[in-house]
């Protein structure tokens, strides 16, 4: 399975639908193939290049950029430790060699049980409880060599699949405007007047 | 089991005004009828109950500093809009990754619908009439909170069509990344939020407000700059301008985080407070770890070049940082006790900008990732004279004249006021070069203690070094 | 340089653009808008650039171009590419603080290059190379591991991609993206490990992929048909003006050890700003083809067997001495110069040929060129551009480039009429779709809109107008641009006949005598009316669109001669060969669509025993008693000048100039225009549009090896629900028939036919849809069956 299930494409279209200009909504869509199938593969691409209107080498462009998107299969819990200032003060390498230890792979690496991909991240705007880590975009913070042990631990028991979900899916709710509610997008060429509460006027 | 920690922690509160954290001590602080029950929306009531201009005369008169790096005034930027161009748009910025920082996230998790009433004061003061709320791709949970604040809003018609009845219509959609850090640049932020590889552009007019989203006028402001709105709105000019100093009123989120008694982030009193009352004071940090001593800490975010205990007693003031060689940046200290491993730690922030350039400058794309291998060279005790020499090279090449640096007596140092001269469109090439030119400037002892002196290996055709 | 150069020069004029500045202390006078870099080429300052280019839009990337401006707060370093110049602005090039970012700059762009100059096709003609001794440190001190890709990719079947040499400079991916429309190629991944990519295992399918490499500032895309061929200082060239399509692109021919290696887009502002289209720039294969008729041939009893000019000429010239009084007839010329044409036309006065056409039942009436004429600046800047023509993109790819430029850059607005989805159809502001013979109506009824109509009041409307459909007769057309000429206003026409110079041939004594046009000439010869057949440069039996007429005017004449440089089907079936000297090995002139007379340039001698059309009608004339007075191509500009109207401008000294001169039109005899009413359906179910690809088997593409495997091949595309209607599958074999034969072609689906419609691409490998059209019918209806 990799274009965009049937699902996946009436969601497609409702993101689409909120931008003035449908290639915004390729990063978005590109969550949602990587959602689907764990990673982005080449079939989900072409897909949402039709989605959006773009090349197919258009979507590779931008998808490449980003550091989320994974154009191979990995782990099903990825496990980012953060290696920059604020943690590596704090002892962020002692964790990471730990961790490397402990899976017996280095970072950048995917158990052979396909269940922990281990990378090296970078800040996760959490410096104060350093040294910190994401599993699937879950923080913990302030970590120990123990602490991990016993992090690695629930993981593999699947533990903790209330609150971490498998690889793709970052956030578990989406926005949904409701049609009554929504104002609608115009493209901007077509807006020639200001705003109607600009008339000098108090709104309320 | 491991204990989980959905609700951001870090937040420390204290026995000072509270414009954006007032509601962070209840654990239910981020549901609509918390928010509602605490005053919630009741800023966006009272903005809409004036003509919109004059709501947008009282951010510029109340200066509210934009508080994503730059500190340029919100009420200022929302005027350099040209006349008559329609559509405007609002982009939030929410990717917070600078080094360091941590305090929009904290807003986000923690009172998303905050934000949502200052992204709608900010549309209705200002024109705008779609807004996007960019959130960092690795934040998955604020994108819940968020989504889920978004969700209550529309239901409850605060949000979207005839808000509270009226003319003010405008829908607020959520928007998410995908990790790079460089996307945080408003222009990159724009570019990414078109679909594009988030690569900064720059092109007369330099600024978004003129040329942003779609080629229309654009504002882009920080999330807590945003978050700083319902408050004002709420309480007056007056209310606001009253705490703080006149060119930085009100408060800001700062993050103190390494060897510190107590890191966290604190909601602190703008332009009064001192580093040393930060780091040191007992309502703040409570000092060094463990009885150890002060090294060197970054004042202002990853790209800030690094103060010692010289610079101390300067207040969190934007123009006095600047004057003594450093900017204040994203509201983030980083401090380093007296243990720290100083070309070590420089290597980590080094790191993070080569790795997060975005790989359009040729000096950012190259010099970065050479700077880097210089650097971990030396760290790793192969470096050379010839080394050191060579990170300087790199280093003119990105940021040529004059570099900033702190005064320091016991080097005799006087200071180099920011900022520098730069052969990059954005700050992340010569963010590359800070902590290198602050590290060596410095702490230039330590570096040659790292390096073996030889001389420089002269690299043959077979690669044999001599 | 158009004529309108010769005004008072005494008169100063105040431009109120000018903005007066200083760069390193010397005034200079600039635009207002334009980069101070621009401004800078006008000094001797040169600024160091890579990603620059002045017919694209600074990205500001390479960061090699810095300067220093003067501010309030003191000097500032700024991007020349990308800071507009300003009145009183004080520029310095040549600061210390300058020279380091420079030198620097160069510095860390070398450090991850390979520095493979020796064995880089680019060597000796590199900016990079160049730019490194000129504002370069004079060494590299990097000593770190280089960035390693695999060494060259195909990228496609013309372009290679050697990652490691990139700068990433972002021209090739700017070109793709904004200039040709085909993002195809782009960045991908971040940072140092950013690198140009196509999408994995897609190529980059661009008309126009060759510019990319003659843009990129190093060697890190290459033509698979130049790779190792030359070293830079080896190649002599010469000013020329392409002539594989009528848009004329300017170019350099470069050639060596007197064979051609390469063509490189040359800037000319009123025809192709630099750019060619793929076809055009390497189908000079074709004329180093081994294939090319080296000495005249003549037909015996075992085929055509060579001869000597000699012999070859004196058999011509019985041939044409014999013929029956107003029984000869001369087809073709549009391929050839303008010396060319006008010299076959003395010739045929002399011999009192009345039956002549430049065209091939494939174009317009010459009469098109009796409206208002536009230019292509004209089409660019009007408000309003109506489409009544084939697929540019397909047809005239460089006048497509300029036309999706101005409508992306939302200076003009695109009315297509069309019977399909075009290049242009998604640029277009409306795009009207017509079923062949209903073109009128639509006409009308787009006219009668309150919406169209003031959008045509707007300011001035180009019609572009050609042959949009070769199963649909052309006087369809002429009726409709007669329709839009007479009853709108501020109208001018664009005529797009696509052969290179087919205005030239019409306007210089080639156009049809009244209504004995090629069609009627082949009817004729199908009569037995015709003695002798001239085919000059023309292959009725390729290009006619109707086959059976081509095959019965062939073999109906009684001798057929041939002046071409290969043997083509028409020819293979003459009497006479003479083999004709190709573009490249003569000088001349050529007229462009819109009339712009530029020369085309000799840069080798011709092939073996191969002349100039002119020089074998002037023997000819010779032999046959008739002395044309003409020695020397100068004697025809000569001649062309004093006696052919609206050609009086014309000298050979400012044709050579990159814009050339336009010439007027001359006198065209007002047009009889029919207006037919709608053609009704018969029974069959689909209505036939043929039209061209830009890559048949036309024979400078079909003799290019490199381009020749582009062709996509015949086949018939309907729409998916006709598809569905028919029951066949994409890719299925299907019998489409008139009423009288039928052929069998492969189907395909495309959202970009109409319903309704059948389009088969023209002149394809395969089998050919020409056996089903019929000049006489105004449009072609067919059955398509599955037969699978
Ligand atoms: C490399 C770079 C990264 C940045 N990252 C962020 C960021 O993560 N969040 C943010 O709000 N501003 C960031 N900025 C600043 C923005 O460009 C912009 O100035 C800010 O969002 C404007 O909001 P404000 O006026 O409300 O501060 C960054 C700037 C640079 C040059
Ligand atoms: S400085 Fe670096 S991150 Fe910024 S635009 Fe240039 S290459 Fe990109
Ligand atoms: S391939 Fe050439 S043109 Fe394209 S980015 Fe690289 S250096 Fe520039
Ligand atoms: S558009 Fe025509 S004239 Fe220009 S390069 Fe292509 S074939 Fe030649
Ligand atoms: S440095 Fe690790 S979270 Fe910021
Ligand atoms: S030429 Fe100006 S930045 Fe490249």
């Amino acid at each position: 399975m990799s274009r965009l299930t049937d699902a996946h494409v009436a969601l497609a279209n409702e993101i689409i639908g909120r931008y003035p200009r449908p290639k915004s909504a390729l990063v978005p869509l590109l969550h949602l193939a990587q959602e689907q199938d764990g990673y982005i593969t080449r079939d989900a691409m072409v897909h949402i290049g039709e989605l959006v209107g773009v090349t197919s080498a258009e979507v590779y462009g931008t998808a490449t950029f980003y550091e989320m998107f994974k154009f191979e299969p990995v782990g099903k819990y990825v496990v980012n430790i953060c290696g920059t200032m604020s943690c590596a003060l704090m002892g962020s390498e002692e964790l990471m060699h730990h961790a490397e230890q402990r899976l017996g792979i280095k970072a950048g690496g995917t158990t052979p049980d396909g269940m922990f991909t281990l990378e090296h991240a970078e800040c996760q705007a959490a410096c104060t409880e350093a040294p910190c880590l994401q599993v699937n975009y879950r923080y913990r913070y302030r970590l120990t060599p123990a602490d991990l042990d016993e992090l690695i631990d629930d993981l593999s028991a699947e533990r903790l699949t209330h609150e971490i979900p498998p690889h793709g899916t970052v956030a578990k709710v989406r926005q949904h405007i409701p049609s009554h509610r929504g104002v609608g997008v115009v493209a901007p060429e077509l807006v020639t007047e200001s705003p109607a509460w600009l008339n000098g006027k108090a709104a309320l | 089991m491991t204990s989980s920690y959905l609700h951001a922690p870090g937040f420390i509160a204290g026995d000072r005004p509270k414009i954006v954290t007032s509601r962070f001590e209840y654990v239910d602080s981020y549901k609509i009828d918390r928010f509602i029950a605490t005053g919630g929306y009741q800023g966006l009531r009272s903005a809409l109950s004036r003509p919109a201009q004059t709501v947008h005369d009282d951010v510029k008169s109340a200066t509210v500093l934009g508080r994503g790096g730059a500190g340029f005034p919100a009420g200022v930027k929302w005027g350099l809009t040209p006349q008559e161009v329609w559509p405007r748009y609002l982009v939030v910025n929410g990717d917070e990754s600078e080094p360091g920082t941590y305090k929009d996230r904290l807003l986000m998790e923690r009172d998303p619908h905050q934000l949502i009433e200052g992204c709608l004061i900010a549309c209705y003061a200002a024109g705008l009439s779609q807004c996007f709320l960019y959130i960092r791709g690795e934040m998955a949970v604020a994108q819940e909170r968020v989504a889920e604040a978004l969700n209550e809003a529309y239901e409850a018609g605060y949000v979207g069509k005839n808000i509270l009845g009226t003319n003010f219509s405008v829908d607020i959609v959520l928007h998410w990344g995908a990790g790079a850090y460089v996307v945080g640049e408003e222009t990159a932020l724009i570019e990414s939020l078109e679909g594009n590889r988030g690569m900064p552009r720059l092109k007369p007019p330099f600024f978004p407000a003129a040329n942003g989203l779609y080629g229309q006028p654009t504002i882009v402001n920080n999330v807590e700059t945003l978050a700083n709105l319902p408050w004002l709105m709420t309480n007056g000019v007056d209310a606001y301008t009253a705490i703080g100093t006149k060119t930085s009123p009100g408060t800001r989120m700062v993050a103190v985080s390494g060897h510190v008694v107590r890191p966290g982030v604190y909601e602190i009193v703008n332009g009064t407070t001192t580093f040393r009352d930060l780091i040191y004071g007992e309502e703040f940090c409570g000092g060094i770890r463990n009885g150890h001593a002060l090294k060197a800490f970054v004042p202002g975010g990853g790209s800030a070049p690094w103060f010692t205990s010289d610079q101390l007693d300067l207040p969190f003031e934007g123009s006095q940082v600047g004057a003594a060689g450093s900017m204040l940046g994203s509201g983030a200290i980083m401090v380093m006790d007296e243990t720290t491993d100083i070309p070590a730690a420089a290597l980590t922030l080094t790191r993070f900008y080569a790795h997060e350039s975005c790989g359009k400058c040729t000096p950012c794309r190259e010099g970065g990732t050479w700077l880097e291998r210089i650097l971990s060279r030396v760290v790793d005790g192969k470096g050379t004279d010839a080394d050191l020499a060579q990170l300087i090279e790199v280093g003119e090449s990105i940021c040529p004249g004059d570099f900033p640096h702190a005064s320091n007596e016991a080097l005799g140092l006087t200071a180099v006021p920011f900022p520098y001269k730069m052969t990059t469109i954005c700050f992340v090439g010569p963010s590359a070069y800070v902590p290198v030119h602050s590290a060596l400037t410095l702490f230039r002892s330590e570096f040659d203690a790292r390096i073996t002196k030889r001389t420089m290996i002269k690299v043959t055709a077979v690669g044999v070094s001599s | 340089m158009s004529t309108t150069e010769s005004h008072n020069e005494a008169e100063i004029v105040v431009d109120p653009n000018a903005v007066s500045m200083t760069i390193n202390g010397k005034s200079v006078t600039a635009r207002k808008g334009e980069w101070i870099i621009a401004a800078a080429d006008r000094t001797e300052d040169f600024i160091p650039r890579f990603c620059y280019h002045p017919r694209m839009e600074s990205v500001g990337m390479c960061r090699q171009c810095l300067v220093e401006v003067e501010g309030p707060r003191g000097p500032m370093m700024v991007v020349s590419c990308m800071t507009p110049v300003a009145e009183g602005q004080v520029v310095r090039t040549d600061t210390d603080i300058v020279k380091r970012a420079q030198e620097g700059m160069i510095e860390l762009l070398l450090a991850n290059h390979p520095l493979d100059c020796p064995v880089c096709d680019k060597g000796g003609e590199c900016p990079l190379q160049d730019q490194a001794f000129s504002h370069g440190p004079g060494e590299s001190r990097y000593v770190e591991e280089k960035r390693h890709y695999e060494k060259p990719i195909p990228i496609s079947g013309l372009v290679f991609l050697d990652r490691e040499r990139c700068i990433l400079c972002d021209r090739c991916t700017r070109f793709a993206d904004e200039v040709a429309g085909d993002p195809l190629i782009t960045f991908t991944h971040r940072g140092n490990n950013t690198q140009v990519m196509t999408f994995p295992d897609e190529p980059f399918a661009s008309y126009f992929s060759g510019n990319t490499v003659q843009i990129c500032p190093v060697g890190a895309l290459t033509a698979e048909p130049y790779r190792f061929k030359a070293r830079p200082w080896d190649l002599q060239q010469q000013e020329s003006t392409c002539t594989t399509c009528s848009v004329g692109c300017r170019t350099v021919v470069q050639s060596s050890r007197d064979e051609i290696l390469r063509y490189q887009g040359v800037d000319s502002d009123p025809v192709n700003w630099g750019w060619l289209c793929d076809r055009g720039r390497f189908n000079f294969q074709s004329t180093n083809s081994p294939n090319r008729l080296s000495t005249p041939l003549i037909k015996t009893e075992s085929g055509l067997v060579a001869a000597s000019w000699t012999v070859a000429l004196d058999e011509t010239a019985r041939v044409l001495r014999h013929a029956q009084p107003g029984s000869i007839a001369i087809l073709g010329g549009a391929r050839g110069t303008n010396e060319d044409a006008w010299a076959w036309a003395q010739l045929a006065d002399a011999l009192g040929v009345d039956m002549r056409d430049a065209q091939l039942d494939d174009g317009l009436p010459a009469e098109i060129f009796g409206y208002p004429n536009a230019t292509i600046d004209d089409a660019c800047s009007a408000a309003t551009v109506i489409l009544l023509a084939p697929d540019l993109k397909e047809e005239l790819p460089v006048l497509y480039l300029r036309l999706r430029g101005a409508a992306e850059k939302k200076k003009i607005r695109i009315i297509e009429i069309t019977t399909h989805d075009s290049g242009l159809t998604r640029y277009a502001w409306k795009s009207l779709q017509y079923e062949p013979g209903h073109q009128a109506e639509t006409v009308q009824q787009m006219l009668s809109t309150p919406e169209m109509q003031e959008q045509l009041g707007r300011g001035s409307v180009v019609v572009v107008a050609g042959r949009s459909n070769l199963s649909e007769a052309a006087h369809h057309t002429m009726a409709v641009v007669d329709t839009i000429a007479t009853t709108v206003s501020q109208v001018s026409v664009l005529p797009v006949l696509r052969r290179a110079n087919v205005r030239g041939a019409l306007s210089l004594g080639l156009a049809p005598r009244g209504s004995t046009d090629a069609a009627a000439i082949l009817e004729a010869s199908a009569n037995g009316k015709v003695d002798c057949l001239i085919l000059l440069g023309a292959d009725p039996l390729s290009d006619v669109p109707d086959a059976d007429l081509a095959r019965r005017g062939i073999a109906g004449a009684r001798h057929i001669i041939a002046i071409d440089t290969f043997l083509n089907n028409s020819s293979a079936h003459a009497d006479i060969v003479l083999p004709a000297a190709a573009y490249g090995e003569k000088d001349g002139t050529t007229t462009n669509l819109e009339g712009r007379v530029t020369n085309v340039a000799q840069s080798i001698t011709p092939h073996a025993t191969s002349r100039p059309d002119w020089m074998i009608a002037v023997e000819l004339a010779a032999l046959l008693d008739h002395d044309l007075d003409i020695l020397t191509l100068q004697d025809i500009q000569t001649r062309i000048t004093q006696t052919v109207g609206g050609f009086d401008g014309l000298s050979v000294s400012v044709a050579v100039r990159k814009n050339g001169i336009l010439v007027s039109v001359p006198p065209i005899s007002p047009l009889q225009v029919h207006h037919d009413a709608a053609v009704k359906r018969n029974a069959y179910e689909f209505r036939l549009v043929v039209a061209r690809k830009l890559y048949d088997q036309a024979i400078g593409t079909a003799m290019s090896q490199s381009l020749a495997a582009l062709a996509p091949g015949a086949g018939v595309f309907v729409h998916p629900h006709d598809l569905e209607r028919v029951g066949a599958k994409d890719g299925s074999s299907v019998r489409v028939s008139n009423t009288t034969r039928s052929v069998i072609l492969p189907v395909h689906a495309s959202v970009a036919v109409t319903r309704g419609t059948a389009f088969v691409p023209f002149n394809q490998k395969g089998v050919d849809i020409r056996e089903l059209l019929q000049a006489t019918n105004g449009v072609t209806d067919v059955q398509i069956a599955n037969i699978s």
